[in-house]
């Protein structure tokens, strides 16, 4: 059974830093696209882990069944979970033309300290929510809810079935909290 | 047996899809020690395993060597046995494939194929399957985390044909296909337990209480060779239960697989022959490619051990040029691992491309990329006009 493959890729790379959850983040958005039947091929970066080091983690995603086996260079989508790599230049690689940011940030960001490509540059205080709901500074769920804002790419209700395979009980619940915060005070840089 | 419909659909790694096809197969055995990147698999059959969920006797051994000796041993009294391993652990069990094999015995093996040593590395190539080529086991090689679950299952029914009695194993790349989530769609238990079947012991012999025997004994030159000759009888029988085992698999699943699996090889003047998870990427190629007017197709090969040499044969005869793209290494040798085999293939069916080139890449997990596979066809072309066969060192820093 060969399958035809299809070009319409969304390529979405995730920043932060080794347990913060960059990986979990890659694979809820993963397993979100999979319950709205779409096809979908999530990693992280391939190698040793070490906590506290910037890492990145891809999700890649269809409407229909893609059978391409690349890492990702070229992200449509950049979503920054750590805020204290907003002003590393590597963070920004490889963006396309028009792509979006999703940015994890205190304040509001100055387009003019971003990549030109960048098309749309959305932003949330995802540490302080984060905090709020959780009582950690760690990010990587917020983000998600942010991210389905600014992009549509899958359903906030989607995202919030995809927890339920990571987190149960007051965990989940929190986190749902802190997602459904995000995806609400998500705002776009104009 | 009729198709099941609304099989269920879960994100999984191929290490998680590997234990999750293992968690409703329930082997008797499963000695285990680990190594990166088939380390999931055990960690996630462990956790199905503590929570009660299988009967399994897992056993922790302190080697690699050990864990092939406990399965051989497992294996030798009437158990389902299952291991993985990847890279210098397949090598460390090198010894003792030869024993299970020899044996006939029908271990299952998942490979997460690994880079070998030196220098250390962790990352996706095939080396360490094909090294075994001559170890007598069947031997596959999946693209994606689907298929490492069905070769799971399919694995176990192949090797257990009476008339085939071989252990069987089959290839993830590591990383690309181990710690990659995919949709995997799965099977419930009891359509798995239907599809294998009770456990046929393939000899008429195995060590149980009231049965006395030995195995493993002494063959000296007056039978040694007449045992070799009878596993290569297993090895050919392996050829007809193949395609039997894989059509009854689709019929449950729709998914039907195949030794080697054209794609766009239609009025095709060159073709590329993939393995692994790089296949999906040169589909991805191949049908721009076509789409631009270039003859041009590939083909997919599942099975390593036994070779599909007629079926190649058959397809690559009379094209203009081959590129066999090898995510593996060997020294000193007139071609790449996978295009020694092939060469072999076509000269005795005597169907020829015109030329047979091979390219060495993604060695040590570099990535095999969409541009990777257009620049091979370019250097096809050229070969082909230049008329040489030749061995490329693809993306080589010189």
């Amino acid at each position: 059974m060969m399958q035809e493959a299809v070009p319409s890729l969304t390529d979405v790379r995730f920043h932060g830093r080794g347990g913060q959850g960059v990986v979990t983040a890659s694979k809820i958005l993963a397993e979100a696209a999979i319950l709205e039947k779409k096809w979908v091929h999530a990693f992280p970066t391939f190698g040793p882990e070490r906590s506290g080091a910037p890492v990145a983690a891809f999700t890649r995603i269809s409407p229909t069944k893609f059978t391409v086996k690349t890492e990702v260079y070229n992200p449509k989508i950049i979503v920054v979970i750590d805020p204290t790599l907003l002003s590393k230049p590597e963070t920004y690689e490889g963006l396309v033309e028009g792509g979006i940011l999703v940015l994890n940030s205190a304040t509001e960001p100055k387009k003019e300290d971003y990549p030109p490509q960048a098309g749309e540059i959305w932003w949330v205080n995802g540490n302080e929510i984060a905090n709020k709901h959780i009582g950690r500074t760690i990010a990587n769920t917020v983000m998600l809810g942010a991210l389905v804002k600014a992009t549509g790419l899958v359903s906030l209700d989607s995202i919030l079935k995809a927890l339920g395979s990571y987190f149960k009980g007051d965990i989940y619940d929190k986190n749902v909290a802190a997602i459904k915060e995000a995806y609400e005070e998500v705002k776009k840089v104009e | 047996m009729a198709k099941v419909e609304n099989q269920e659909v879960k994100g999984l790694t191929g290490d998680q899809a590997v234990a999750y096809a293992l968690l409703n197969i329930d082997p008797d055995v499963v000695p285990a020690y680990p190594i990166t990147p088939q380390t999931i698999i055990m960690e996630k059959f462990s956790e199905f395993w503590a929570d009660g969920l299988v009967k399994t006797e897992l056993v922790h051994v302190e080697s690699e060597h050990s864990a092939m000796s406990a399965a051989v041993g497992a294996s030798a009294t009437g158990a389902r046995v299952f291991t993985a391993t990847a890279s210098q652990g397949v090598a460390l069990m090198y010894e003792i494939l030869f024993i299970a094999s020899g044996s006939r015995l029908p271990i299952v093996m998942a490979v997460a194929n690994r880079a070998l040593s030196a220098p250390i590395n962790i990352h996706g190539e095939l080396t360490d399957q094909l090294v075994t080529r001559d170890a007598g086991w069947v031997s596959f090689i999946g693209e994606d985390a689907q298929e490492a679950y069905d070769h799971t299952i399919i694995g176990f029914k192949i090797a257990e044909y009476p008339e085939v009695s071989l252990p069987f194993m089959y290839g993830l790349e590591g990383f690309i296909v181990t710690h990659a989530l995919e949709p995997v769609y799965m099977l419930d238990k009891k359509t798995i337990y239907d599809f294998i079947g009770e456990f046929r012991e393939p000899s008429n012999w195995v060590f149980a209480p009231g049965n006395p025997g030995a195995q493993g004994l002494l063959a000296l030159p007056d039978y040694y060779m007449e045992l070799k000759y009878q596993q290569e009888q297993g090895m050919k029988n392996a050829r007809k239960v193949i395609p039997k085992v894989l059509d009854e698999f689709g019929e449950i699943t729709g998914r039907y697989y195949h030794e080697v699996e054209p794609f766009h090889m239609e009025d095709a003047k060159y073709a590329f022959i993939t393995a692994g998870a790089s296949s999906g990427t040169a589909k991805a190629v191949v049908q721009r490619l076509r789409s631009k007017g270039e003859p041009v197709g590939m083909v997919k090969l599942r099975t390593i051990r036994p070779y599909p040499d007629e079926q190649l044969s058959e397809l690559l005869k009379d094209l203009d040029g081959v590129m066999v793209v090898d995510r593996s290494v060997t020294f000193g040798s007139p071609a790449s691992i996978q295009a020694t085999d092939l060469a072999s293939a076509l000269l005795k069916h005597r169907k020829f491309p015109r030329v047979l080139s091979s390219a060495i890449v993604g060695l040590g997990g570099r990535d095999i990329t969409e541009k990777d596979f257009e620049g091979l066809y370019e250097q096809l072309k050229k070969d082909v006009q230049e008329d040489v066969s030749r061995t490329h060192w693809w993306g080589v820093r010189i």
